[in-house]
Order: structure tokens, then sequence, then C-alpha cells
């Protein structure tokens, strides 16, 4: 006891906040892909997983069990280093984000007064995971799927950053937790929709989810950069993968839906938490709706989207909130 | 520029239009059965492999040996033996054995046999772990039937 | 076979297939690429070759008729009428006009099934999953009403020599007139999903543009090449069983490119609807069969049936001997030569792009390599 007590109250405080987060990470991959499969089933007037535990509920733990249960097959040929490397670069950049994103008032790790930027830079290393991977797998679809992703992640990465700054002018501050103070009365979707828009779009792009999930196009590189992975490797992208959605959406949340506020709660500096899980996950849900519906855009149309619709309309979005912030 | 906000604006509605469907059927009933646990009705005209006829008068088969589904069967799968049997005139079925895993399932064998001796059974949950489990010995499933 | 040209820093070949999920079934494409860019695609067949022709020739007539059903299983019905109606004309079998209105019927819902499959298929080559499920669940509903009638859901063998194995009944007629509604209303769907989405029209227009030159060069048939602007269909162009007594239109697209395709698909699926509908309204009675020698002997001499299958013209050709095998069965299978015009069209394009074609061009490997 006398240890900790030296320690200083900080450094305890962040070790707890990682280790709930990493635990609530596994929980949302776990969640998000039992949701995925019971809505991709309902859609598709289906029922989805059924057999493990009521309603499939356990699906998603018996498929984890599984893929930690397998052999780590690293095939012959491939870089080694790089091939291993791969699904550990995609699932520790996306720990930190979390860190700095307010959950509620007082639920939040740590209040960066540069949080967007933290987040922006830490969401942008997924790219090199994906990158390492498809290098290093030493396979022609893997590199294909590495090539078009970091060109998705370039073009997207503008659009994002441009209709994030709209807000943040709106806002004077690039503090997460101010940005959620200052949406107290009206939120920014009101005042920044077409911002909300471009964020979302580029939020999927930037997630690799259908319809721009060109790294992947298992109809046209089988299954893109993570052909090679098996087991635990490959379920390492998966939580990449939806703890990335999560981070976008909770962005998203924070920006624009104006984070922990709603009706009040009691303790609700605390259980502003609630409003803030319910607007992410509704987020969630937008997305995987949109994945179940859409054909896959082509790898020059998703640029051209990008370069001629989603720039020139948040340049123009940024202009018009400036001129009307300073008058 | 026509086509740039055109293509926007169209799209765009052509994308919600797309999102409604999916959420209407998210909203409609399954169309599907889980399959292990329920089962669809078959229809009785279902083509499964083929089985003696039991004759409800005789209460055996009616088959008399000719041959004939054995030399039409197109992949050879059926083989018969008859027998001759004290105090009858004709040859008895002794054997009947069909090897479904080279089965068509045309129905010639059924339509040319002349005493009308053959007819489709219904199963069509047919699983196993070994080549030799489809060899039937359609006369065994008869004798089972018997009794 | 082309040395040479790996000289060539940035080019590389890329096996796609034979188990990739977009070639349908054991297809390989070589692809000579330069980046995302496909420079030479060559199919390579004969993964799935079973000697179809030859199991023709070596049996009597009869016992080649379970094959027929398994070179294009997912619209078999077309290949059973066409060599039914190929041993008919040879043997000189007169066919009651009952059967000939059930064959006209099964065979047209077959094709209805067909295009459904082939719709869900395509979106899927597109990276669309819902739409094949909307198909299954429409297809589905055809094939409970086949495998009433015929006995099987898939590989039937329902024509016989003479006419049809088992006659339809008022239950049948029933399920084909609601299920005709059925279709009729889920259009719609199909509509707002697929058709009218801006990335699937993206996706597919202007791309793979077959020209009615090259189509005719390639020999392609069917949708595809009605697709490209002409109207060829051989139930117009060469009458067969009772096809003139039906009014239907045969749908042409402008372009010639994958939507166009596509959109012909959608359309003929209507019109064999209305063929359907005629068909169950004007059915006639009597008997489905006539009689038949039990062993057909086929006249030395060549002979030729063509029909209309889901992806183009099935012509079967037979040359006889006095016998009952045949001397010799050729098939003409439409895939294979709509396959051919492959190497053209894919040259230049991006990967995705063929994809798009090759989806588009409603490939069935077995039939191919038969």
């Amino acid at each position: 006891m006398e240890i900790i007590s030296t320690l200083p109250p900080e450094l305890i405080r962040m070790v707890f906040a990682v280790i709930i987060i990493i635990s609530f990470i596994f929980l949302n991959a776990i969640m998000m892909g039992y949701l995925e499969r019971k809505i991709a089933g309902h859609v598709q007037r289906r029922p989805g997983p059924m057999e493990v535990g009521s309603h499939g509920i356990l699906q998603l733990v018996v498929d984890g069990v599984k893929l930690v249960g397998k052999e780590l097959l690293v095939p012959v040929n491939v870089d080694r280093t790089l091939f291993r490397l791969g699904p550990i670069l995609s699932f520790t950049p996306v720990i930190l984000p979390l860190l700095v994103i307010p959950f509620s008032e007082k639920l939040q790790a740590r209040d960066l007064n540069l949080g967007l930027l933290f987040i922006v830079s830490m969401t942008s290393i997924n790219v090199m995971a994906i990158l390492v991977a498809g290098w290093g797998s030493n396979n022609k679809y893997s590199m294909f799927g590495a090539m078009r992703a970091v060109a998705q992640s370039i073009a997207y990465e503008i659009p994002i950053l441009l209709s994030m700054l709209a807000v943040v002018l709106m806002a004077n501050t690039f503090s997460l937790k101010e940005i959620v103070g200052a949406q107290q009365k009206i939120w920014f979707i009101l005042l920044q929709p077409l911002a909300f828009i471009i964020y979302i779009i580029s939020g999927v792009a930037e997630t690799n989810r259908a319809p721009f999930d060109l790294p992947e196009a298992e109809s046209e590189l089988t299954a893109g950069f993570h052909t090679e992975y098996s087991g635990m490797g490959f379920s390492l992208f998966f939580l990449g993968e939806y703890t990335n959605m999560f981070t976008v959406a909770s962005v998203a949340t924070v920006l624009f839906l104006g984070g922990w506020h709603g009706p009040t709660l009691p303790y609700g500096e605390y259980l502003g938490i609630v409003w803030f899980f319910l607007k992410v996950y509704f987020l969630l849900f937008f997305m995987i709706m949109i994945r179940w519906t859409y054909p896959r855009v082509r790898f020059d149309q998703l640029l051209n989207f990008a370069w001629k619709y989603l720039v020139p309309f948040s340049l123009v979005n940024i202009l018009i909130t400036a001129v009307v912030i300073k008058l | 520029m026509k086509r740039y906000f055109s293509d926007l604006f169209v799209g765009g509605k052509s994308l919600v239009d797309g999102l409604v469907v999916t959420l209407k059927a998210l909203c409609q009933p399954m169309v599907t059965v889980q399959y292990p646990r329920e089962e669809i009705d078959i229809t009785p005209n279902f083509r499964g492999h083929i089985d003696l006829v039991l004759d409800p008068e005789k209460n055996t088969f009616r088959c008399i040996a000719c041959g004939m589904c054995e030399r039409s069967c197109p992949s050879e799968c059926i083989q018969i033996k008859g027998k001759k049997v004290e105090g009858k005139k004709k040859k008895t079925l002794s054997l009947f054995t069909l090897d479904f895993t080279k089965c068509s399932l045309c129905g010639t064998c059924v339509e040319i046999c002349p005493t009308q001796a053959l007819e489709f059974s219904n199963e069509y949950n047919l699983a196993a772990f070994s080549r030799e489990a489809f060899h039937y010995d359609i006369l065994k499933r008869l004798e089972e039937r018997i009794i | 076979m082309r040395e040479s040209q790996f000289q060539e820093p940035n080019r590389f070949f890329l096996n796609m297939g034979p188990q990739h999920p977009s070639t349908h079934g054991v297809l390989l494409v070589v692809l000579e690429m330069d980046g995302e860019y496909v420079l030479d695609p060559q199919p390579v067949l004969g993964f799935i070759h079973r000697m179809h022709e030859k199991m023709g020739e070596s049996r009597p007539c009869q016992g080649f008729m379970p094959n027929t059903a398994r070179m294009d299983y997912v619209c078999a019905l077309p290949y059973n009428h066409g060599y039914v109606s190929l041993i008919e004309r040879k043997a000189g079998i007169e066919v009651p006009k009952r059967a000939e209105y059930i064959r006209v019927i099964t065979s047209e819902l077959n094709r209805v099934a067909s295009h459904l499959l082939w719709l869900g298929a395509y979106l899927l080559d597109l990276g669309a999953f819902t739409p094949i499920l909307y198909g299954f669940d429409d297809r589905e509903h055809i094939l409970d009403i086949l495998e009433d009638v015929t006995g099987s859901r898939l590989t039937y063998c329902y024509y016989r020599f003479g006419g049809v194995y088992r006659d339809i009944d008022d239950k049948f007629v029933e399920a084909t007139r609601a299920f005709i509604k059925r279709l009729r209303k889920r259009y719609d769907i199909y509509e707002k999903l697929v058709t009218k989405n801006i990335i699937f029209i993206k996706r597919a227009e202007n791309i793979g543009i077959i020209s009615p030159d090259m189509a005719i060069r390639y020999g392609i048939t069917g949708p595809n090449l009605r697709g490209s602007g002409i109207a060829y269909d051989i139930r117009k162009n060469e009458p067969y069983s009772v096809y003139p007594e039906f009014d239907f239109e045969v749908p042409v697209g402008e372009r010639g490119d994958c939507l166009d395709r596509y959109m012909v698909r959608v359309r003929e699926m209507e019109q064999s609807l209305r063929i359907v509908e005629q068909a169950l309204d004007t059915l006639p009675d009597g008997p489905v069969r006539s009689k038949v020698p039990k062993k057909i002997k086929l006249a030395p001499g060549d002979c030729n049936f063509a029909v209309e299958a889901a992806r183009g013209e099935l012509s079967y050709y037979l040359v006889g001997d006095g016998t009952s095998v045949p001397y010799r069965l050729k098939i003409r299978v439409p895939s294979y030569s709509n396959l051919s015009c492959l190497p053209e069209l894919g040259e230049g394009i991006l990967l995705p792009d063929l994809v798009s074609i090759m989806g588009s061009l409603d490939l069935v490997i077995p039939e191919i390599d038969r």
C-alpha cells in the first residue's frame, strides 16, 4: 500500500483508465460484432446468429475463443517482422484516442488542450498498420489493399480535418471537453449540418467500412490486406476496425451531437455517459446499415468524390463559418 | 457543372431510398427457418432416392426382378438379383441395391418399371461420414417397413 | 509464354482464381497487370471439365437426360428442353400441345430464377451483400413451385421425349399466379435498392462496352448481345416450341455496357412473366406425353436444335448412325462465347471494372467446361 501512496495520483488514474478502456475495447468489439451480424441478418430477412446462447448472444465470445485458439500461421516468404508488427500496430494506437474522449463531464481520462489534434494523429496511424500488413504479407492482393488504404486515408484525412475545423472555429478551442461545453444550448449539428455530413462520410471512409472498404474489397482482392492473416492476427485487425468505428462515432458525438448533454439525469456529471453512448451507438447503427445496403465504390471514384465534392464543400463551409463568426 | 450538382442530389436521394428499403426490411419478419430445429414440409412429389413400393394387398414388394431398371439406369447404380424359389415359376427378388453416390435422380427406373414396383422416397436430410453409407440395400429397407 | 513482357519493370502477373470469390466457380483468369490496371486478362478453362459431350456419345439418348441439367445448373430446364426437342426432331416424335405449354411455362420460370440469382451475384461482385438474399427470397418461391411439379430443386430432369414427366395441376397454376403477383410488387425494392442506386450506376455505366460489331465477332448471344442493341432472340428469330403463340418483347440496350446488360435482364424477367401468364391463360387440355418407342433409333444424318437459355443461344448438334447411341453430340453453350470476349474487353481497365464486367457477362463455369 505504501508504494501506491508514493506514486503520483495522476499515474494511478491513467493506469486505471487504460485498463478500463482496454477492457471496454474488447467488450465493444464483441457487441459490435454481434450487432453487425444481427442487423445484417434482419436486413436480409434472416435471424443472424441464433445457436450459441439465447439469440446467439455468446456467438462472438465463442468466435473469439476460436480465433485465439488458432495457430498463428506465418507463410513462407513473408517479411516476418513486418508481418507480426501489422496487427499490433493496428491495435495499439486505437486505445489512445479513447483516453481524451469525454464520456461524461467527469469521466475523461485526460483532457488535453489539443485533444482533437491528438485524436486525428492517433487514428491516422491505423493506415500505417494496413500498409505494413499489406507490404509484409508478400501477396499481390494484400499489396493492392495496402496501396489503396494509403491513398484513401490521405484523401479523406483532409475533409475530416476541415469539417472538424469548422466546429473548432465555433467553439474556439481544441479541447474536447470545452467543445462539448460549448454545446450546452444548441448542438453543433444544427449549426453545422454540412460539416456533420462530410465528417460522417469521411469517417466511414477513414475506418475502411463499406461502401468504402476498398483495402479489404473481398470480391476484388479476396480479403485485401489481411488475406494472409489467421487467428489472433486477424482478430486484432477486427478489434482495430471496430474500435476505430467507435472512435469516429464518439468524436462525431463530441463535435456535433452535444456529447453527454441530454435530459437531466441524477448524478448528471457521471451518468451523462448514458446519453453519450446512446448517441454513439445510434451512429454506429447507421454505419452498419450503410454497409449492408450499398455496393462498393470504385477506387478512383472514391478519390474523385473526396477531391471533387468533400474538400471543396468543406472549404466553402469553413469560409462561411469564419465569415459568420467574424460578423 | 450541371452534372456535378445533379449527381449530388439525384445520387443522394437514391442512397436515402436504398437505406429506406433496408430499414423497412429490418422491421419485417424473417423468411428463413432455423433449419435443424424447424423444417419446412416437403412436397410429396419430391424425388429422393428410390424405394420399393409396399403392396398393401400382398404385404410385400411388387418387383418381379426383371432387371429393366438395372439396364435403363444411365449411371449403372442399381443392382438386382433374383433367385428361384421352390414352388414358384418365376424368379423372386433376392437383392436390390442402389449406389446413391452415382444416382442422378433422373427417374428413368421408376418410369420404366413394368409393375410400378418403384417409388421415390421423400428423404432429403441425407448426410454421412462414409461413402458406403449411401450404398442402400433397398430390399432391406422394404423388409423393415413390412414389420 | 510471354517471357519478353517480364522485362517491363512494372508489369506482373496476377492469378485471379480458381478460388477467387468473384470468378463464380473454378475459372482462372491470368491477369497481366501494371499496378491496378489490367493489361491482358486471359481466361484459363478446364478445371471442371466432365466430358458431358462424350457421355452423350457413349450411352442411349435417354441416358443423357440427367446430364443436360448439370451443365448450366442455374437454368437447367432450357437445357432439358433443347435436348428433348433435338431428339424429337431427329426421331420425328410428336409432342402434345399441353406438354409444350408446360415446357414453356417451366422454362420461363426457370429463366426468371436464373436472372434473379444473377442479379444478386452481380451485386455481390460489386460489394453489395443484401440484394442476393432478396433475390434468393424470390427465387425460392420459383424453386418451390418447380419442385412440386418436377420433383427436384436445381438439376431438373423433367422433360421427356414426347412430353413431360408429370402434368401440372391447379395448385401449380395458383402458386405461379401468386408468384407473378408477388414478383411484380418486389420490382420496387430492386429498383430502389439497386437500379437507381448512384453507386451501382457509376460502377456499371460505360464499363465494358461491347459494340454490336464486336458482339457478333465473338458470337456473343443472349442478354449480353441484346444489351449491345441487337434484338436477336431464338424465341423470336428461330421460334421453337409454342413461343410464336405468345406476345412478348425482346428488350435491347443502347450502349452495350454493364448497365445495359443489367437492364436487359431485369426487363426480360417481366417479359418471361408475361409469357407465363399468357400460357397459363390459354393452357390447353389433353395428354402431356405421347407414345414413344422404348428404344429410339437415331437415323443416319445430322440434326440441330437451338433454344434460348438464360445466358444465350444453346444449341445441340447431333449426328446419328442408325443406333440409339448418338455418333456425335456437340453442345454449343452460350457462356463459352460470352467469356471469349474478355481479353478484348478487359484491356487497360481497372481490376474492379474487370470484376464488374465478368459479373455482368453472367458466366456459369460448369457450362463453359461441360
